[in-house]
């Protein structure tokens, strides 16, 4: 599948947001330890922008973005729409649940608010993954690996980013540490077990089912349908992915490794050494969050290649 | 509305075509009609870049493949249309997020509304055939509407009351009925042909069916090149024999 950046930037920063956001009001549901007001602003804020960024992103390679608010009407049958649904319906808990929280206000509301926040984020990242994952063309989005491994993404680049805030903030603890280390290890097996799980799944699709031909003998392309590229060729012909997938699978298993000795590292360092950690932590969950959802997209395979060319799907 | 609307009653009806593979000659005169009609019609604009250039790109709402099929002297050459199958469980339409994709409850027929489509491609995604193609100048997904500005069309003669493709094809290759109808034309093709969907593992259940290349007789089969040196033994074979050993040295 061709990878389109304004898509691979929307699910990566969305879901780093939605992380953030998410686990801020986890923590404010469950425990008494969210950071101070100056802390918790700049992290709101951060929060905000990632998602508010990652949706205007989506909307870059539309047509026709100025019809983007269509796509809130088609919730019963469509997981884009209910996408789009679940992300406007977290805005105005969140947005109460920030002003809660920073003005200092410390009583049942802001608990509820909070774990309605979370609540809404994980559902809204969930959505997100089954726009994929309720694809049954793409064998490699099909999967039920898909939706956990996209929690886990925003799950890690979320915690990573609250590490960050709680160091740079002063007011790190060692649940910051033990979220961010334990999502980053989480990510980290659930994307090896997704790999496995495509890798072991056999190719059942071939040319002679795609054209029902298949009973006359083996069936191979003789004639091209046409003499330029078309659309279909471009949007989900794309095989770069798949040529260097395994490279980039170290790639990105490297980077989450990288990322969780710079946590581990955070914890043992003093003072500005442990911030200089957790700001290298964090730009190595982004590097591989972002390889992660190029490979995503780009190792997928479409059902139609088998009408190109492609001998098995 | 993108949710599919409810088909199961008996006697709904499905209008489709019916494609005879064995017919077909790839002459791409059906690909040709359809994106003449089409760019002028309800479709329209059925836009192409660089149409002359070096690198074109254009939509086209049918496309001809050729394959062959089996081995040696037993391969098959076959001419393979591919266009919108109308499904009757459509994964093109319940993934439109906006209500742009539909599918009629009255006849089967799927569409895109054009002034709603958002041009998102979630459909061209749903869809293992490759059947919708985005048109970028229109920044909108375009896709075969089983010449709908045709089949209801008054202003046509009845007989032109066809898709494009069925009125061009020269070979009648093409056939458009109601699949809905036990009884029709169409229907009794498949029955008789052992007609087939396309795909049936993923189960969108297409409406348009495929009748599958007959078998060549034996007798039909070219006939094997006779040895030079012949079987037998006369003269004429025997000096052939030793004219063929001599020469293979």
């Amino acid at each position: 599948m061709h990878p389109a950046y304004s898509v691979i930037l929307f699910t990566s920063l969305s879901g780093a947001g939605y992380g953030l956001l998410g686990l801020l009001g986890l923590t404010a549901g469950t425990t008494t330890s969210l950071p101070g007001p100056g802390t918790l602003i700049a992290a709101f804020l951060l929060a905000f922008l990632l998602i508010t960024g990652g949706l205007l992103a989506s909307t870059f390679h539309l047509g026709h973005p100025e019809r983007a608010w269509r796509a809130l009407s088609q919730w019963r049958s469509s997981w884009l729409s209910r996408e789009g649904v679940l992300a406007l319906a977290t805005y105005p808990p969140a947005l109460i649940f920030a002003w809660l929280a920073i003005t200092d206000h410390d009583g049942g509301l802001l608990r509820v608010l909070g774990l309605v926040t979370a609540f809404l984020c994980a559902i809204t990242v969930v959505a997100t993954a089954m726009i994929y994952a309720s694809l049954a063309t793409i064998r490699q989005w099909h999967q039920p690996l898909v939706v956990p491994v996209y929690l886990a993404f925003a799950l890690a680049s979320g915690a990573t980013l609250l590490l960050g805030f709680a160091v740079l903030g002063g007011q790190m603890q060692p649940g910051h540490l033990i979220l961010a280390g334990g999502t980053l290890v989480l990510a980290l097996l659930l994307k090896t077990l997704y790999w496995r799980a495509i890798d072991q799944e056999p190719l059942d699709l071939d040319m002679g089912k795609a054209t029902g031909l298949g009973h006359l003998g083996r069936v191979r392309q003789w004639e091209g349908a046409h003499t330029a590229e078309n659309f279909v060729q471009q949007e989900m012909g794309y095989r770069i992915g798949r040529r260097h997938a395994g490279k980039l699978r170290r790639l990105i298993t490297f980077g989450l490794a990288l990322a969780l000795l710079c946590v581990l590292l955070t914890a043992v360092l003093p003072g500005s050494l442990g911030a200089f950690g957790v700001l290298l932590a964090l730009a190595f969950t982004l590097a591989a969050t972002l390889v992660e959802r190029w490979l995503f997209f780009a190792e997928a395979q479409h059902v139609v290649t088998l009408y190109y060319g492609a001998e098995r799907a | 509305m993108t949710s599919l609307p409810d088909t199961s009653a008996a006697g709904q009806k499905k209008l489709g075509l019916v494609i005879d593979l064995d017919t077909c000659v790839g002459c791409q005169a059906c690909a040709v009609s359809c994106k003449e009609w089409n760019d002028q019609g309800m479709s329209a604009p059925l836009s192409d870049r660089d149409p002359h250039g070096a690198d074109p790109l254009g939509v086209w709402l049918n496309r001809v493949h050729g394959y062959e099929a089996g081995e040696g002297a037993e391969a098959q050459g076959v001419y393979f249309p591919r266009s919108c199958l109308h499904c009757e469980d459509a994964a093109c339409v319940t993934v439109c997020p906006t209500g742009a994709s539909y599918k009629r409850a009255e006849d089967g027929i799927v569409l895109v509304d054009p002034d709603t489509c958002i041009g998102c491609k979630l459909c061209s995604w749903a869809c293992p055939y490759g059947a919708r193609e985005y048109d970028q100048d229109q920044g909108v997904m375009k896709k075969c509407t089983l010449c709908v500005d045709r089949i209801y069309n008054d202003n046509l003669q009845p007989e032109d009351r066809v898709p494009a493709c069925v009125k061009a094809c020269p070979t009648g290759a093409r056939h458009f009925g109601d699949l809905g109808d036990p009884d029709s034309a169409v229907s009794r093709l498949v029955d008789e042909r052992e007609g087939y969907g396309l795909l049936p593992e993923l189960g969108y259940k297409p409406v348009n069916k495929y009748l599958p290349p007959r078998r060549r007789d034996a007798a039909a089969a070219p006939p094997s090149l006779a040895s030079l040196a012949g079987e037998g033994d006369g003269l004429t074979e025997r000096f052939f024999r030793w004219a063929d050993r001599v020469l293979s040295r």
